[in-house]
This record gives structure tokens, sequence and C-alpha cells, in this order.
């Protein structure tokens, strides 16, 4: 155990102008707080914050030789750091500074004087109490990796990359499909404006794989991630495409002769298929192709190998296998975006049962210029022309069952009114009817924009929910809702319905979230380190959240928290040394049993087991000890409590210095 | 505890504020004048789940008469499960407190926000005034700690 | 109105449902296949209910008309369950003329294993007036 000398503390009171003096007797505090163990000078003044009451406290300690001192003033949220410079100005650790909040919880709550110089001097007291068992703390430092680490290559991660690197950092982006461009790259026209989303996509695509701060791994996954904020040591498994990405041109030769060509194409939401070798869509970054395994005949058989015969470079290495890719990072960014809910659950709306029943997203395939019907709109059963659609809104947002999300997607209301929009300016004779529920349309020219969908474009909007649709004998499907506001039930006859999708984080964010020690909430979203003042940072330190995987988003909303995660990304990397919180936890080896329990309930992963030789009152012997990483330690003090052996302890509010502001205050 | 020369009861009370929510919350009530009797004392502590419950158990034995613990609202806590844990940990507090004859009165864990000044003054006032109603607290006090 | 109050909490006793939960999608009633025949649509009575606004439902045919198919139930993305609601308000007519014509003796002769038994109750409750 550490022998505290003998304090010599100083108290200062505060008038605070009348604040504190029109309600405390200011100078019986003083007198009074005089007598308790410890101090041995005490005084008032105006105003302690000023250049003169700072001056006081500064003379006060070198005359005085305090070890401490006690300033009975206003909150400590408002004026603690600005005493603990003036003690550290006048040699003293900062550390030794203890408020006693006599404004806020004293002065300015009661009216009475007598009742305030009572509890002033109690508050006081207790203060002097907890710092008599202070103790000097000395705040680490740690060394940080100029680099950072983007897991998603969406515009979210895109975006946060080249702003990273555009203030000069390295920075690396970690894709897990064959291309980074993630679903914008899918979409066909963007809200409200209506440019066209590979326009304003591939150039950053473009510039993200020009930038020699940048490095892609496309086709990569993170398999492990260890250490603390500016020094984490990642694992990237960069999966085998069975190419020799170093020669490959990209000519694309392989895919077209490729024989196998049945596998539904993913990029076009399986609307179309593809072939074994593939490049995702012709703007795709790298524009090298990848062997999906399950496909290739070769694989399969052993027998194909065409592609590899028509390659002019000899690209083509079927050996090729997984490689591990160990880098070290000072920050990471989580941007792994969404996926649209699976709607096979929603059996009323037939999306199982009829090819003309489509997601959004599909529709957006369908719409687009490069799809697979080259952005001319058919049904898809068929490939004939629509003369009516119906648009069902929240199908899987706002929900209570299991196969419902409990949240607003947020963006269906918007892109809704896009399709239905572009579908009536590109032909006139279609009909488009909207079943919604409400309308959500927040944000710049988005209401007006959702009005002329309606007003210029003759978009029927119908107030209330479909219940049922079935496929007739015509092959036309039969659409049963509700007009809630007209209270009558319609029967629509419609080419094709489209759902507008809930979206929910992409299943990869929930081992990643272990595996970063972020928390993720229960719908999956990553949890933000405060939900408004915090919003792109997890409440691990040196981990930063951007775009959908922290909660549904537009682009706009994207690209901007994406700049605004590179912002704290770059703030954190210029540094060349972090200073950390020094009230940290701190485990007493010779009390620890290393049963592992603070390390269950640590927030951080702070925490973890190291086998130390100790020397207990003579016996060495080697344990499993808990050791606490106080650059990660947030000091919240969880692990103090569930330390079964009081092992444990918090430094700055330990267990022995609250127990005396509890005693002080019984007393 | 005291009892003034009107015969009054005035009672002991410790509050444990987390740093970031209820004690800027208890700071919102004072610099919006929200009043509340003086026999609160708040202990600050950087988040609810540092609140052991041998603190609790310490102020009852010191003399105290009630003990509030306030934390951040499930959910919103600094340290994203803090609140969870000291909710967990009073649970098991309380039923001890309750088998031990204690009345449940006396203890109180609370969800103050740093917007809820008022809340808490209000929180306050109905605390003091229960516990007022409970008396003194005989059961759990250490005559030995009395001088 | 205190009778009004009195018959609402009666209703959401016996019925389970909150109706606070409905966001008004008027999925309910988009599904209904009774729809067409009915005075009160499932989602008017999910916000007759909650407003107190219950004597127009225990006088309207529509309480008769609803099959107790369950799609409201099945397909309301709030779990409100409009059909339990308007099982209630049926009860809360048959208690009101206080005369049940069905006993409990005559259940076991009516059994039938294939029927559900949400169904044989609500079919007994309507036809036993």
């Amino acid at each position: 155990m550490e022998v505290n000398e003998l304090q010599k503390i100083g108290v200062f009171v505060c008038w605070c102008g009348s604040n504190i003096a029109g309600t405390v007797d200011v100078a019986k505090v003083a007198e009074t707080l005089k007598n308790e163990p410890g101090v041995v000078f005490s005084t008032d003044y105006q105003y302690m914050c000023s250049e003169a009451g700072q001056l006081i406290i500064k003379n006060a300690i070198k005359d005085n030789g305090l070890t401490g001192i006690v300033v009975c003033s206003c909150s400590p949220r408002m004026h603690e750091a600005t005493f603990r410079k003036t003690a550290e100005a006048a040699g003293l650790n900062p550390y030794m500074v203890e408020i006693a909040n006599v404004r806020e919880q004293c002065s300015w709550i009661h009216k009475d004087m007598e009742e305030g110089t009572e509890k002033a001097i109690i508050l006081g007291r207790s203060a002097v109490a907890k710092l008599n068992l202070n103790t000097p703390l000395i705040a680490g430092e740690n060394p940080v990796t100029k680099r950072a680490l983007v897991i998603g290559g969406g515009i979210a991660g895109i975006q946060t990359a080249l702003d990273i690197a555009d203030a000069g950092f390295e920075v690396d982006i970690v894709e897990k499909k064959q291309t980074i461009g993630g679903k914008m790259a899918q979409l066909d026209k963007t809200f409200p404006t209506l440019d066209c989303a590979a326009c304003i996509l591939t150039p950053k695509m473009v510039d993200a794989s020009a930038n020699d701060k940048i490095t892609l791994y496309t086709y990569s996954e993170v398999d492990n991630v260890s250490g603390f904020v500016g020094n984490f040591t990642v694992d990237i498994r960069k999966k085998a495409r069975y190419i020799n990405t170093d020669v490959c041109t990209g000519c694309g030769a392989c895919t077209e002769k490729c024989p196998s060509r049945k596998t539904p194409n993913e990029f076009n939401m399986g609307l179309d298929t593809r072939s074994a070798i593939f490049i995702p869509f012709a703007q795709a970054i790298p524009n090298i192709p990848s062997i999906d395994k399950n496909a290739c005949l070769h694989f399969k058989t052993g027998k194909c190998g065409i592609c590899q015969k028509t390659c002019g470079v000899n690209a083509i290495d079927f050996e090729q296998e997984d490689e591990i890719v160990t880098r070290e990072y000072g920050a990471i960014v989580a941007a792994t975006g969404f996926n649209p809910i699976k709607v096979d659950k929603f059996d009323e709306f037939q999306y199982s049962q009829s090819p003309d029943v489509v997601t959004s997203l599909e529709l957006e395939r369908i719409m687009n210029a490069a799809g697979p019907t080259k952005g001319k709109l058919v049904r898809p059963s068929d490939h004939k022309h629509p003369t009516d659609m119906v648009f069902i809104q929240c199908v899987g947002s706002r929900g209570e069952s299991c196969r419902e999300k409990g949240y607003c997607s947020k963006i269906c209301c918007m892109y809704t009114a896009k399709h239905a929009m572009l579908i009536r300016d590109k032909y006139p004779d279609v009909n488009v009817h909207v079943f919604y529920i409400d309308v959500r349309t927040p944000g710049k020219n988005f209401d007006e924009f959702y009005r002329r969908a309606v007003e210029e474009y003759g978009v029927d909007y119908i107030k209330g929910m479909v219940g049922k649709v079935s496929t007739r004998s015509n092959g036309r499907l039969l659409v049963q809702g509700s007009d809630l506001l007209a209270n009558e039930q319609l029967l629509l006859e419609t080419d094709m319905v489209v759902l507008a999708t809930a979206i929910e984080p992409d299943e990869s964010v929930k081992d990643l979230a272990t595996m970063l020690t972020a928390s993720i909430d229960t719908n999956n979203f990553l949890t933000e380190a405060h939900a408004k003042l915090r919003p792109v940072e997890s409440p691990t330190a040196g981990v930063f959240l951007s775009g959908v995987c922290q909660g549904p988003k537009d682009i706009p909303e994207t690209v901007a928290q994406a700049g605004a995660a590179a912002s704290k990304v770059i703030g954190l990397l210029c540094k060349d040394k972090l200073i950390a919180n020094p009230c940290v936890a701190k485990s007493e080896e010779l009390l620890c049993s290393g049963c592992s329990v603070c390390a269950n309930v640590c927030p951080y992963g702070a925490i973890t087991y190291e086998e130390k030789e100790v020397n207990d009152h003579g016996v060495r012997e080697t344990r499993r000890l808990a050791q606490v990483n106080s650059a990660v330690c947030q000091g919240c003090g969880a692990c103090t409590v569930a330390c079964p052996s009081g092992a444990m302890d918090l430094q700055g509010f330990s267990t022995r210095q609250i127990m005396a502001e509890v005693d002080a205050i019984c007393k | 505890m005291q009892i003034n020369e009107n015969g009054e009861f005035r009672p002991t009370i410790v509050a444990f504020c987390c740093n970031w929510c209820s004690y800027a919350g208890a700071d919102l009530a004072g610099s919006s004048r929200a009043s509340y009797p003086a026999d609160v004392k708040i202990i600050r502590v950087p988040c609810s789940c540092r609140v052991n419950p041998m603190f609790i158990l310490r102020a009852f034995e010191r003399g105290a008469d009630g003990v509030i613990l306030c934390g951040c609202h499930p959910g919103d806590c600094h340290y994203s499960t803090g609140n969870y844990y000291a909710r967990r940990r009073m649970t098991m507090l309380f039923g001890m407190l309750d088998y031990l004859g204690i009345e449940k009165e006396r203890t109180r864990v609370e969800w103050v926000s740093a917007a809820e000044g008022a809340k808490f003054s209000a929180t306050m006032n109905e605390f003091v005034s229960a516990v007022k109603e409970l008396g003194p607290n005989r059961k759990l006090r250490d005559l030995r700690c009395k001088n | 109105m205190s009778e009004n109050t009195n018959l609402k909490e009666s209703i959401l006793r016996t019925s389970g449902v909150n109706p606070k939960k409905c966001m008004k999608c008027g999925k309910c009633s988009g599904t209904c296949p009774a729809f067409d025949e009915m005075e009160y649509h499932p989602h008017q009575f999910v916000a007759m209910v909650e407003k107190g606004n219950i004597e127009p439902l225990l006088n309207s045919k529509s309480l008769y008309y609803c099959l107790t198919c369950f799609a409201c139930v099945e397909r309301c993305p709030r779990s409100v369950e409009p059909a339990k609601l308007v099982e209630a308000v049926r009860l809360e007519v048959i208690r009101q003329q206080n005369q049940n014509h069905l006993t409990a003796n005559d259940i076991p002769a009516k059994l039938d294993s294939e029927i559900p038994q949400q169904a044989l109750v609500s079919a007994f409750r309507k036809y036993a007036k």
C-alpha cells in the first residue's frame, strides 16, 4: 500500500461576487474549514477564478508549501481545469486539486444563510477529506501511428478516405466486395437533384484509387483487431481472386469466354446472370476480374480452364490462396453500410411468388441505363411495358413484429418520390400509385421534391397501406389496400409492385463491433459516443463511424458524416503523442486473483491478463494478473465494483476517497 | 441525522451523481435556481457504475438517512453500459436491504440527464420528504462510529 | 363520459389490445375481406375505441361481419390486433345483454379437433345471439 505523506492543504473560498457570498457566510466557511485535518491555510476572496484570485492561490501554495488545494467555488465542470492549471503553475500536481461545488449545488438553491453556510462547510469538509487521500497523478503518453484504416468502400468510406488523404495522412480502405463503390454504384439517379449516381460517384472512386496516400484492399476483410487508440494492429484477409492482380490488364476477354454463365448477378440484384469469372460492373475499381469458386467449372470439375488459355498476360492463377496482411493504424473508421432487408417473409406482397413484385433497389437496376434492361422500364415476368405501377412504402420499417424493423428507414419516402417522378417523366402513359403511411421529407429541397412529384408529375399518393397483393389470371397483379382519407378499400389492377424495403446494417458489423469493442444497438447499428455531441465517434477511443452503419441516412448526410469522421481522424493523427486521462483503473497486483470478472464488464476491452511473477510476502510465484491499459481505459469504474477481491481501484475516485467523502458528509 | 431546536428532523441525504448526466443536471438545477432541501449532499463519481453498494451501506452505517444514486438514462451512459451495471447492482442491494428490514424508500435509483435540472430538484424534494416521513435511520447506524 | 371510460377500460382489458400503438397505416382495412360489408372498418374500430367512442360500435352491424379471419392481426405492423378488439366489443354486447346462450356444458359436444379454438369461440359468440 502506498502511504500518503502528511498533506498540507489550502482552502480557498470564493465569493463569486454575491452569487455565493449572498447565501453563504464565506468567512465562516473558511474559518471552520481551517480546523479540518490537514488544512494549514484558509482564506476567502471575491473572485477566485480571476487573475488576482489565482495569484492568491499560487502565492499560498509557495508560501505555505501546500501539497493540495480545495477551492470552494462554482461547479468543477466550470473551473476545475482553470484551478488545475493554477496549481500546476505553482508547482503542484494538477490532480491535487479538489473543488467543492458551493454555488450550483448550494448558494443558488438555498435561500437561508444559516442553512447554506452549514451545507457549504459540509461540502468543503468532504472535499478536504477526499484531498487528504489524493495522490499526484501523471498522465501517460502514447505514440500515434499516422495511418488510418477505413472499413467499407462505399460512398461513406471513399469520402472519409479522400478527406483523410487530403490532409496528408496514409489511409487504407478495406472493402469486402470485388470493387469499391458500395450501394451508390447500383443506384440510377439521386434525389433531390436527379443527377446520375454514377456521374458523381465514379470520379470519386477514381480519385480514391489514383491517390497515392490511399491503398485499396478490395475483396478483403478485417480478420482481427488488437491494440488501442493510436496503436491498432489489424489483420486484413485478402481473399483469393485467382487472378494475378499485378499483371491483369482488365481487358475482360476471360469474362466473355467463360462458359459458366448461369450465376445470378449480385450487382444487378439477381435480375440477370453473370459468368464465373467476372467484373461486377464496367466502372469497377479495381477493374480486375475475380473467379467465383462456387460457379467455376475448373474448380467444380477440374476440366475447363478456358480463361487461362484466353488470357494474354497469363494472369489466371488457380493456385492462389487467401493472404493475411498485418498493418498498424492510429485510427479506424467503420463505414460498413447497409443492405435492404429480405422481404420473403412478407407473403401478403407476393414477393417470392411473382417476379413483377420487386424491391426498390431492384427497380433501381431496372431503371439504370447500365442495368439488365439497359434502363428500359419493363415487367420482369414478360418484359412488356407496364401501364400501372404501385409503390408500397414502409415495407419492413416502423413495425413491431420479428420480420420488421422498429425504426424508420428514412430514405424510402424520398427514393419512392424519385422513382415515381422518373417513371412519370420518361413514360407519361404509366399510372403511378404510392401507398403511404406518412410522407417524411425533412431535408433541403426534399418536401418541394415530393410536392413536385404530386403536382407536376401527377403521381397518385394514397394514404393507407396495402393489405394484399395477388396474381390475376391475365398475369397482372391485383393490389388490395385501403384509402384511409376516402375511407374506402381500393382494388387496383397493376403491372408491377415496388416495395420500399427497410434497410438494415450489413451483417459484417456484428463481428466487427466485437473486434473493435465498439457497441451496437438492438438494431445492429453502431452506437455513437454521444447521440448529440459526439455523433461520429464510437465510445471506443480511436474508432469512428461513417455512413449508414451508425443509422439510416441519405447520401448528403452520409458524405457530411464521412467528412466529420475524417476530421476527427485527422485531429487524432496529427498529434505526435496522446495524453491519457490519468483517472483510470489500476489493479493491485497482490490482491488480484486473475478471475477475469473485470475484463468482462469493461466496455472498452482495456483489461488484459498477464502471467507475472509476484512477491507475496516473501513467496515468489507466477500468477495471472489483470493489467489495465491506461491508454484505453476511460475511467468509468465498472471494474472496480465488479472486482470480487477489491484489487481494482480507480485513480482520482478511489474507494477510500469516496468512502472519506461519505464519512465527511455523514459526520 | 439532526434534530434542530424546533424538534424538526433534518435528514442526512447522500446523493451519488454521475459526472456526465446527473451531476450536470444538478448544476442545471442550480443555475435555474430550482431549489431542493439543503439536506442533500452530492458526491461526484465518474459513472453510476463506480458506486459500490458498499458505499451506500457505509453511508447508512455512518448515519445517513437516505441514499440516492443518479445516473444517465438507460442507453445514454457516457460509457455505454455503466448505468446498466449500476441498475443491476442496486437491484441486488435493494433486495438485501429489504431482507435486513431497511425501508425501501430510503434508497433510490433515478435517471437524470444533463438537461433535466427541474427533474433533479423535483426528485430531491420528493425523496427528502419521503425520508422525512420515515424518520431517522436507526437500524443500520453503527453507534460506534459516533463519538 | 365516465361510463364510456369504463366501457373502454373493460374492452381494453378483455382484448389485451393497446390502441395507442396504432400508427394509422390502414393495413388492417386494406387487408380485411369483409371491408365492404362494414359500416365501421377495422382501422376505425381501433380509433373509435381509443377515443372512447364505443356506443356506435356496440350498435353497429359491423361487429358481426368481422369473420375473425385474423388477417389484420397477422399483418398489422404495430401488433395492434384489431380483430381482438372487435371480439372484445362483441363480448361487451353480450355482457350487457346478459344473455349468453352458450353454457359450458354444451361445448364438449360441439368440439371438432380441426377447428381452431379461437374461431370456435368467436363463432359461438356470434351465432349464439
